[in-house]
């Protein structure tokens, strides 16, 4: 299995699920700064991780591909959050230089550390593996009639 | 204050948003899903922790952000198990899971602070 581009995929989503987005993210990250503000940064740090958008995200895909695919997008941010411990672990190691240095150089080994796990844990799968089986049990379920999923 | 959070409130929203869009631009899921642990929060806060802090106080920030993406980790895998149970609404268990996020965000920073690896 590789990743592939599927620009169509932008228009799936309604303007107001992407406002839904900004809004998530935005308060999420006003409540952090609070929390920092209130309790100090080594509190305030683990709210940097928080799953702001996820709950959003994966509510989003079960209406639009289906309840098989939310749990798939789940799985991936499982392999994503391996990722963000790399960013963390850089943003620590070298907070010392330039902020935007370092911001740029966390962000690079969050995207290489998460595909590297993608392409580890999913990438050797045929698109007929495990997550596909699910995904098709998913589709058949989206089709059900709501008060039966 | 109020401006900060305001500008807080923006540049998160802008950054979580285009993590979305990028998320929305692959397939499969699996690799989209990827784009749901983005660095979104953390660089919005981390930008302005450099422009109004010192490096000091961004390296606590990011100590403690080790902890929070391994709570992300069990909340991401506490949500596939809660999005396979059919009877359970997507939205409330997704919502449980953050029950999950803080147990074990708060669980592995207390047992470090108690070990004293942590002020």
């Amino acid at each position: 299995m590789k990743p592939e581009l599927q620009p169509e995929g932008l228009r799936k989503a309604r303007p107001w699920e992407y406002v839904v987005r900004f809004l998530f993210g935005g308060v999420v990250t006003a409540a952090t700064g609070a929390i920092a503000h209130g309790w100090g940064p080594a509190i305030g740090g683990l709210f940097l991780a928080f799953p702001a958008i996820l709950p959003a995200s994966l509510t989003l895909v079960e209406e639009h591909d289906g309840r098989a695919e939310a749990a798939d997008d789940a799985r991936g941010a499982c392999l994503g959050s391996i990722g963000l411990a790399a960013f963390a672990l850089l943003t620590w190691g070298a907070a010392g230089w330039p902020a935007a240095g370092v911001l740029a150089a966390a962000t690079l080994v969050w995207l290489v550390v998460s595909t590297a796990a993608w392409a580890a844990w999913f990438g050797r799968r045929r698109r007929t593996g495990p997550a596909r089986r699910s995904a098709r049990r998913g589709a058949v379920a989206h089709r059900r009639p709501a008060a039966l999923r | 204050m109020i401006g900060e959070l305001a500008l807080r409130f923006v540049l998160g929203g802008v950054i979580v948003s285009a993590f979305a869009v990028a998320g929305e631009l692959f397939k499969p899921k699996t690799f989209a899903g990827l784009f749901g642990a983005a660095p979104s929060v953390a660089i919005a806060t981390l930008l302005l922790a450099y422009w109004k802090k010192d490096a000091t106080y961004v390296a606590v920030e990011a100590r403690s952000m080790v902890v929070g993406a391994a709570a992300l980790l069990v909340y991401s895998a506490a949500c596939v198990a809660t999005t396979q149970r059919r009877g359970l609404p997507v939205w409330l268990g997704a919502g449980l899971a953050w029950a999950a996020w803080g147990a074990a965000a708060f669980g592995v920073w207390g047992v470090l602070r108690l070990a004293g690896a942590v002020a």
